[in-house]
């Protein structure tokens, strides 16, 4: 069944056309890896599914309701939650209080704040600390921890591993892997094409707002991956054949 | 010497419930809300009205104004400042100075010029006294006042730390977009604020019109006297309201210690002092707390050392 659908969506920042006909199905429990060069509108992309940047057209659907014109704190009562890139923590609040915030929006579930703590056990001694006194990979434990405790039906990963060392990347995902076998739909923006591919059900690769390349992961290899990403051997319709 | 320090501690009382609504509006939606005076002026002409017509003693005409002033911030907020705030940062400050002389002109036109005072509704609370060892008297009214400053703002701290609307409202004060990512509507939040505030409003201005004698236009010495609390104190600390209001007090006690004219010389002169250390040390003139302190002890141990 059919969790998220987006159909032709296009969004804009002014003038600039950042995310052109996007378009693709989820379903649920399906993990797609959305990758790209910096610029292509993956992020564009994430912030307008979860409404903090409404799209210029196209449609947004969740579970068959429309939800193109919901504003983000009723789009995450909806079941769409993001963990934005940067974090995006509430720095003057403790690690507790950012997740009891992902409550705000209502949603009852499994995802309670001590589920929290036990799938991030190293939030545990920091759970009176402010977030703005945390690590990277602290940080990002709350941040994840914050969109889940919404249980949302459709979870939106921007660039996890942005700003992270490599052991605290490892981390982050030996975390997730809890999270990617729980059934919740998940898109993952991700520029480490190979953490993105071992982890994905599926990948789409964008460029300039496009959609080049979208195929199961399994049916697809790094090189061709790499080379959507780069803008190369595109077929007559500006797809690379998969 | 000990009865002035003690008088100046409670007048801080009330600078610190006249204080608290500036401060919290401030810090949740980063306006400054020049009406804020008038506002207080108005609710204390509302439990005047109550009083004078129908008899309701000012404490329990709280029980009325302070919903009305409560509905007054949240549609203030919904349809004035939030509207005004999306043109910039000064927008908001000149329809807050409009919206006082529009307060302030209504009230004289209905009220005229007279001065009035809650004094007479409350008995003798207005002028009954303890008497402290050492025959210094602290008066009921001044103590009462104190009380429900601490009582005012140890009730927002709980509030702001232990459920869930005051973590709205604090989150959407630091990031009200990502505030919205995690199912909060920031423009509630912000109306709930202006809500909360008016409140206090509410709160301050019958303890104006109960400790002295109130026209149309004392708005504007109250929302001075609230603004130097603010940024004595930093406008985003609770406590530091508090703190902001005792200073005050103790300048302005000390002050009419000192000359008959440095009642308010002397409050003006701690004020402009600490908004001068403010922009010499942190570059900003209302925001910081203890932060600023230490950062001005550390700069001012720093060119100690220095000095050969």
């Amino acid at each position: 069944m059919t969790v998220l659908s987006v159909q032709n969506l296009d969004v804009r920042h002014g003038l600039l056309q950042a995310v052109r006909g996007v378009s693709f199905d989820l379903a649920k429990g399906d993990v797609l890896a959305l990758v790209g060069a910096n610029g292509a509108g993956k992020t564009t992309l994430l912030r307008s599914l979860a409404g903090a940047h409404l799209p210029a057209s196209g449609r947004i659907m969740l579970n068959g309701h429309d939800m193109t014109a919901v504003p983000s704190h009723q789009r995450i009562a909806k079941g769409i939650a993001l963990v934005p890139e940067g974090r995006r923590l509430f720095s003057q609040m403790t690690v507790e209080e950012n997740l009891l915030l992902g409550k705000s929006a209502g949603r009852q579930g499994e995802w309670t704040v001590d589920r929290v703590f036990s799938a991030f056990p190293n939030l545990v001694p920091r759970r009176h600390a402010k977030t703005g006194h945390l690590s990277g990979g602290e940080q990002q434990a709350t941040a994840i921890g914050r969109a889940l405790m919404s249980n949302p039906d459709v979870l939106l990963l921007d660039e996890v591993s942005l700003g992270l060392s490599p052991l605290v990347v490892d981390r982050v995902y030996a975390q997730l892997q809890t999270l990617l076998t729980s059934g919740t739909t998940i898109i993952l923006v991700e520029q480490d094409l190979g953490r993105a591919m071992a982890v994905a059900s599926r990948v789409i690769c964008m460029l300039e707002g496009r959609v080049v390349l979208d195929s199961p992961a399994k049916n697809v290899t790094r090189d061709q991956v790499t080379k959507a990403y780069f803008g190369l051997h595109r077929d007559s319709t500006g797809r690379v054949a998969s | 010497m000990i009865d002035t320090l003690i008088q100046g501690i409670l007048l801080g009382g009330y600078y610190a419930v006249i204080t608290c609504g500036l401060s919290f509006m401030f810090s949740v939606m980063r306006i400054i809300n020049l009406a804020h005076g008038s506002l207080a002026v108005a609710a204390a002409y509302g439990l005047w009205l109550l009083a004078s017509k129908f008899g309701i003693s000012p404490f329990t005409g709280l029980l009325i104004v302070l919903p009305v002033m409560a509905a007054t911030g949240w549609v203030l907020q919904r349809y004035l400042l939030e509207r005004s705030a999306r043109g910039g940062a000064l927008l908001p400050i000149l329809t807050t100075f409009g919206l006082a002389i529009v307060i302030d002109n209504l009230m004289f036109e209905q009220f005229g010029a007279d001065t009035r005072s809650l004094a007479p509704f409350i008995g003798s609370l207005s002028y009954d006294s303890w008497e402290l060892p050492g025959g210094t008297y602290v008066g009921k009214l001044a103590v009462m006042t104190m009380a429900t400053a601490i009582a005012l703002l140890g009730g927002l701290q709980v509030f702001l730390g232990r459920f869930a609307l005051g973590r709205a409202i604090r989150a959407t004060a630091e990031d009200p977009d990502t505030a919205g990512l995690v199912g909060i509507d920031a423009r509630k939040a912000n109306a709930l604020a202006a809500a909360i505030a008016m409140v206090t409003v509410g709160i301050a201005g019958a303890f104006l019109g109960m400790r002295a004698t109130f026209d149309p236009y004392s708005g504007g010495p109250q929302l001075l006297f609230a603004f130097e609390a603010a940024v004595i104190g930093g406008a985003g600390s609770l406590w530091g309201t508090l703190v902001g209001g005792i200073v005050l007090g103790l300048a302005q006690s000390l002050g009419a210690q000192v000359h008959p004219q440095g009642f308010l010389i002397g409050g003006h002169a701690v004020f402009l002092a600490v908004l001068f250390a403010r922009l010499f040390f942190t570059g900003a003139p209302f925001i910081g707390k203890i932060g600023f302190y230490k950062t001005g002890f550390t700069k001012i141990r720093a060119a100690i050392r220095s000095t050969p």
